[in-house]
Parts: C-alpha cells; structure tokens; sequence
C-alpha cells in the first residue's frame, strides 16, 4: 500500500478508533526510528499523505525521534485535548477557532524561539497558538456549467446569475455543512460578519437547492466531475493543484472579500515532550514563513503582507473575537438562520 | 603655635550628602507616585474596555418567544482581543443561573457602583484576572428577570504596559536624582563660595596689611567678619603700641648715651693711665654700639611707620645714590676707601625718597663698616627684567655660608661679624622697604674674589 512505500520505518497502522483512544481518530501513523526513542506525538487534523513529507523531513534532521502522528476532526480534537486531557506534544489544526479555545482556557504551552519570534504579530498569539499556512475561501466552479457567462467577479455578480439563471445552477450548488465542518462554520461565520450580502446569497443558493459538504475535497471532486456548477468557500489550497493536475475547474477570488483561515499549531499543555514538541513547531514555522518553502512544506506559499498587497483578502484573526462563535447559544442562533436560509424542505 | 586648625567635617560634605539624601527621598516619591497613578490608569483603561464588552453583550439580551437570547457581538470579544493578547472569559446568567459562557468564573464579591457596574479582581484558570459584571432588567411576560454578564481578561497586557512604565519610571527617578544631585553640588559649592572668597582674600594679605576686611559677605558671615575686624584692629594697636614703646625708648636712650660719650670724651682727654685711657675707650666704642642701635632702631621704627602709608612719588634712583654716597665719603675717606658709582641717570622707579634712601644708606654703611682700609666699593645701577638694580659691592669678608636671608631678621648678624659696631637691623630696613616697594633684596657673594655684594631691586616705573 501507498503509506508503506513510502514509510520505510512504518511500524504500525493504525485506522478509525483504536480502543485505548476514547476520541475517535480517523487515521494513526507511528514514524518508529529505534525501540526506545523519544516519541513526538502529533494530533492533526490534515491527512498523512499531506503532512508526511514534513514528518519525514523532521525525522531526518532529528534521527532518532519517533513520530506519532494521529489524525482526527477538529471536534475530536477538542475531545481528546479538552475533556480526557489526551497526551500530545504538537496540536495542528483547520479550526482556528478551536484552538484559540484551546490556549484561552490555558491548555497550550506557551514556546518562544527565534522561529516564533519572526512571525508578524497576527500569526502569533500569546505565543501559544502559531499560524503555519495561509487559506482563502475560494469559488471553484466548473467551466462547463458557466459556458457562455462571465464568470462572477463578487458576490453581488452570483446573486445576479443565479437569479438569471435559476434552471442552469439548480441542485448543483455546493458549499459546506457547517454543521459538520469546522471550517464551514468558520468561514461562515467570518463571511456574515464581513458583510451582510453573505445571508443575501445563502438565501439564493437555499433557493436554489444547495448540497452540503463535509470537506473541500469532495465538494472539488463533484465540481470537476460536472456534479456540481460551483462550490461556495471551498478551499482555494486544494483546489490549486487539481487545477494544475489538469481537473476541469477554475478558482475565483471574489472581488468583495475573500476569506483567508490559517491553519495553526500549538503544543497542549498536557505534553510529555514539550521540548520535542517545539523543535516540530519551530521546524514547521520555519518551512512556513521562509518566503521560500522547501519542498516537504504541502501547502501555498505564505505572504506575509498578502492582505496589505490585496485589500479583499481578510484573514482571520486569532484572538478571543473567534471565541463568540464557539458561544453555544450564538452557534445555535446562527446555525439556526444558516439552516432556515440554506436548507430548504 | 601651630597654624594648622582643628578640623571636624566639612560644610560642603555635609550640605552635598543632605541635599543628595533629599534628592533620592524625592526620586523616590516622584517614582512611587507616578508607578501609583501608572497602575490607576493601567487598572481604569482596562476597566473601561472590559465594561464596553460587558455592555455590547448586555444589549444584544432579548426575550424571544418567552426565551432569553443573547447574541454575543463579535466586537465584544474581538476588541479586548485587540488591546492585547490576553486570555478572555465570560460567563451571562439569568436571575443567578449559568445560561452561557465559563460557568466556573467566580462570582464578583463587590456591590455595583452607581452605574451599576462592579470590578474585581479574581483568580481564574490560575491566572489573576480583572472581570467586570453588569446586570440588566428585561421583562418575560409580565415577570421582570435580571440579565448578569461577567467579562474578564487577564492582566498580562496591562502588566505589561506597567513594566514598560516602571522601567521608565525608574529612568526618570534616576534622572531626576542625577539632575538633583549636579544641582547639590553646584548649590553647596556656591554656599560655601563667600566662605573661601573670604579666606582667600585674607590668606592673600601681606604680612604688614592690617586693614580690615571690607569685601562683601552675605549677612550669615558678618558676625565671622566683624569678630575678625575687631581682632585685627585689637592686634594692630597692641603692635603699633610695641613699636611705639621701641622707638620712644631708643629716642630716650639716644640723648643721655650722647652727654655720656661726650662725657667719657673729656674724660678720655684728661686722663693719663693707659689702663684708664683702655677702660674708657673700650666704654666709648660700646656707648657708639648702643647708639647706633638705638639710631637703626628708630629707623625702623619710621620705615614701618612709612611702609604702612607708602608715598609713591616719581624717582631717579641715580641722585639718590649720588646723596647717599655723598653722605658716607667722609666716613669712608677716614679708611681710605674708594666708592666708584655707575648710574645711569635715565632710569626712574616710583616710591618713597626717604625710604629708599634709608635703605641704600643702610647698604652703603655696611659696605663701609665691613670693608678692610684701602679698599673699593663699587655702586652699580642697570635695568633688567624690568626692575632697577642698585647693587653695593665691597672686598670685606663677605656673608658667611648657608647666612642668606637670615640676615634679614631682626637683630640677625653674621657669625663673622664681631669686632664690628651693628644693630643687626640694616638689612632688615632694606629689605623691608624693598617688599613695600614691590621689590626685593638679593645678598650674595662677590662675584670678584672677595666681599658682598648686596642688590636692591626695585620695579621700574
């Protein structure tokens, strides 16, 4: 199998909750360098095959190290980090706002280095929570859904389509659950609070017939399959290499505001090798924020002034603003309104 | 009697250190207090942000279909978000129950103020947090139910800002010392500036100057200054009274020594004994010695007189000599002595005739007295330096080794100086009108084999 191939000191695989494990993992790795070596233990939220070059890359620098990496939801990760105080050394994460909880409630480990002393002041907080990539929220359509229309420049330019147009876009319009998706729910959320044209076109798109999604890779896969005319906020750094691979897609950045998340990383405070647990951070920052990433870095070049160079980029900030929406009350009043405009039976 | 005072302390140390302990106490205060007032300012801004979010979530409160709903606004997080990067908790109960948020964070003790606010600071996941809670009444049906929010933030933004400040209050309160402590220095050293004005003007004094002081000195030193006047004025009248006494007593001795050695004159003249003409002569040369010392005494007596109020008057030195040596010709003819003068007659100095001519005719007699018969004394006079040298010269015995300015004193002779009739008081004169002068009195060997040689240097005019 693939992940063997290409892990030739792969020990064990792991999949889809081992019984030790209360939280629910999806997938398990373990890196083993010697029997006996100190064990970096990883929980993550992006897939192995993304994340191992990296893996690799830092076992090499650091022979002798053991790389445990799991991964989970970002749900499961609160879980484990959160409610049983699971042991891991590196926390990576899409769910911005999970994390930012995470540090908030002093379940982070606060780690300073000449890595985390070079990122600008948004991609760092308290020096506990550490953005290594740079997202934008992205309209991936499919050129032969929009064959002779011009493609939308921002979001006022889709309302005005899919009014045009109810009969080409019905039932093949995609964005994701944000019931399921903690990136969904953030870019949600982000995209209300940036403007009030974000409910306009929910309620088009409810209107239209709209399917959800749990991940940007499948909302991407029906978009080049044909499935689907647009998705709405998939993920901009997934869609790329597909674009380049060949797919049937095209990426728009919306013209009004495009929503950028970081993934980020920090080290749980019930970390049994916070030392090892930095030298993974500072590694990885160090790929992110290079200006020139090395090849094991999987994701989009960060640019650290790209919304001072493009104005409709809005980054999300990490901060306790993000806590307002893990609010139960405010989450269940704006899933609520999202359902009432998305959903319709 | 030694010169030397008694010293305990001193008034510039003393008024430094106090002035510099005064000025570390006020460094000290100015620090307290700007840290104090720092710490108010730091606790009310933070105060006033979190009462900012605590009333934008208070305000998003509504009753909804008999429920209440609250909708917390972005802002009100993301702004204590913005000010630094401290942890954030929050908690909204409704008539005392836990409806969201941290339903851990304590309960604030205070009563509410009369905007209806309270602030406390509590411990909270281990770290000191400053929370503010706000209530607000909103109606359920027909009952009224009480909406509280509690916001809280740790300290470390502000702790922060405080360090940043305490560091520079301690820069301004080291500052602020180090402006002080140049000031005590300066203002101690202008204290006791009158003080050494006033030492140094009377250490500058000549040894004769017994005027009193008349500099002006702040009030504080006019009791030091008057009691000094008046110890000067009591020891210039007891000198003056002394000398007084010397030459009233030298002008007493002076006429009954003259009737006695008339006397012993004509007795000299009858008598035949060789052992009587011995005794009497031997009495004739000591009644000469005690006159002639009560003469040099009441010259000295005039020349400090004089000194004291000097005339200065437009001189040619060269007719003085001219008098001077006119005057002793017949005493040197009788031993044969031959005084060659070179004067030149265009140099002036300016001073008191009577006085310097007392001085050269001092001079002169010595060379006279001192010189062996059928010998020279050479008077010599060139500028040099611009001062006159009036040098006398003789081909006596000279000055005896290592003497030098000894013989200046009073009553100060040579040790090859018997046999000779003197009151040891010549040279005094001289040199004291020398000093009076400005000028000085140089004794030396002879250059030419032989003698003194005695220079009385006097500033040209």
């Amino acid at each position: 199998m693939r992940l063997a191939r290409l892990a030739p000191v792969l020990i064990t695989l792991i999949t889809l909750g081992t019984a030790a494990r209360a939280f629910e993992s999806e997938a398990h790795v373990i890196y083993e360098a010697a029997p006996g070596s100190p064990v970096l233990r990883i929980l993550s939220t992006t897939d192995i095959e993304i994340f191992e070059p990296m893996l690799r890359a830092f076992q090499e620098s650091n022979p002798g190290t053991t790389i445990d990496y799991t991964v989970a939801s970002s749900t499961e990760m609160m879980n484990a980090l959160m409610s049983e105080g699971q042991a891991f050394d590196v926390a990576l994460s899409s769910a911005m706002d999970l994390q930012t909880k995470l540090a908030n409630d002093g379940m982070a480990r606060s780690h300073v280095s000449t890595a985390t002393s070079r990122l600008p002041d948004w991609a760092n907080w308290r020096d506990q929570v550490f953005a290594f990539t740079q997202e934008a929220a992205t309209l991936v359509v499919s050129p032969a859904a929009f064959e002779g229309l011009a493609r939308p420049r921002n979001r006022q330019d889709l309302i005005t389509l899919l009014r045009e147009h109810p009969e080409r876009f019905r039932g093949r319009i995609g964005t994701y659950d944000i019931r399921s998706s903690g990136a969904g729910y953030l870019f949600a959320t982000q995209d209300a609070r940036t403007s009030e044209i974000f409910w306009r076109l929910m309620e088009v798109m409810g209107g239209l017939g709209t399917h959800l999604y749990c991940c940007s890779a499948e909302m991407i896969s029906d978009v080049a399959s044909g499935k689907l005319a647009f998705a709405y906020n998939a993920l901009g750094s997934y869609a790329e290499p597909r674009q380049a691979a060949g797919e049937a897609i095209e990426i728009v950045m919306p013209e009004d505001f495009v929503t950028v998340m970081h993934r980020t990383a920090l080290i749980p405070a019930s970390s049994r090798s916070p030392g090892l647990g930095g030298a993974f951070v500072d590694f990885l920052l160090e790929a992110a924020w290079s200006g020139d990433p090395p090849d094991y870095y999987p994701f989009a070049t960060v640019n650290p002034r790209a919304s001072d160079e493009t104005p409709s980029l809005r980054p999300i900030r990490i901060g306790p603003g993000l806590l307002v929406y893990l609010d139960d009350l405010k989450r269940a009043s704006f899933s609520k309104a999202w359902l009432d405009a998305v959903v319709r039976e | 009697m030694s010169d030397k005072a008694v010293i305990t302390g001193s008034i510039r140390r003393r008024l430094t250190f106090r002035l510099l302990l005064s000025s570390a106490l006020l460094a000290g205060l100015l620090f307290v207090i700007v840290l104090n007032f720092a710490e108010k300012v730091a606790q009310v801004s933070q105060d006033n942000i979190l009462d900012a979010s605590v009333t934008s979530i208070l305000e998003s409160a509504t009753v909804l279909d008999g429920e209440i709903s609250i909708d917390i606004p972005y802002a009100a997080m993301a702004m204590l978000g913005n000010v630094s990067d401290d942890r954030v908790f929050y908690r909204v109960t409704v008539d005392g129950a836990h409806l969201t948020g941290y339903e851990d964070l304590p309960r604030s003790a205070l009563q509410a103020n009369e905007r209806g606010r309270s602030y406390d600071t509590v411990d909270f996941l281990g770290e000191s947090v400053r929370m503010a809670t706000a209530s607000r009444l909103l109606a359920r049906g027909q009952r009224p139910i009480h909406v509280t929010v509690s916001v809280a933030q740790t300290r470390g933004g502000a702790q922060e800002t405080l360090q940043e400040i305490w560091r520079n209050a301690v820069y301004l309160g080291i500052g602020f010392f180090a402006v002080a402590g140049a000031l005590a220095v300066a203002v101690a050293q202008s204290a006791i500036d009158p003080l050494e004005r006033l030492a140094a003007s009377v250490s500058r004094r000549g040894p004769q100057d017994l005027r009193p002081v008349v500099a002006e000195v702040p009030r504080e030193m006019a009791p030091l200054v008057e009691a000094l006047n008046r110890l000067i004025g009591r020891l210039q009248i007891t000198l003056t009274r002394s000398e007084d006494f010397m030459a009233e007593a030298a002008h007493r001795v002076r006429t009954p020594l003259a009737t006695v050695r008339a006397q012993a004159e004509i007795a000299l003249n009858r008598m035949d004994k060789p052992e009587n003409r011995a005794s009497l002569n031997d009495m004739i040369h000591a009644l000469d010695e005690s006159s002639r010392a009560a003469g040099q005494l009441l010259d000295h007596a005039m020349v400090t007189f004089r000194t004291d109020q000097l005339e200065h008057v437009p001189l040619r030195p060269s007719d003085l000599i001219a008098e001077t040596v006119r005057r002793l010709q017949p005493v040197a003819g009788l031993k044969d002595i031959a005084i060659t003068v070179v004067a030149p007659t265009d140099l002036r100095v300016t001073g008191d005739p009577i006085l310097i001519q007392n001085a050269l005719g001092n001079l002169l007699d010595n060379a006279v007295k001192y010189s062996p018969a059928e010998s020279d004394i050479a008077v010599d006079m060139w500028a040099e330096d611009g001062a006159c040298h009036i040098q006398v010269s003789d081909q006596g015995a000279g000055f005896p080794k290592g003497a030098g300015k000894r013989l200046t004193r009073r009553f100060a002779r040579g040790s090859n100086s018997q046999g000779t009739v003197g009151s040891g008081l010549g040279l005094t004169i001289a040199d004291e009108v020398a000093q009076a002068h400005g000028g000085r009195l140089e004794l030396e060997q002879n250059p030419e084999g032989v003698g003194a040689c005695v220079s009385l240097v006097l500033p040209l005019s």
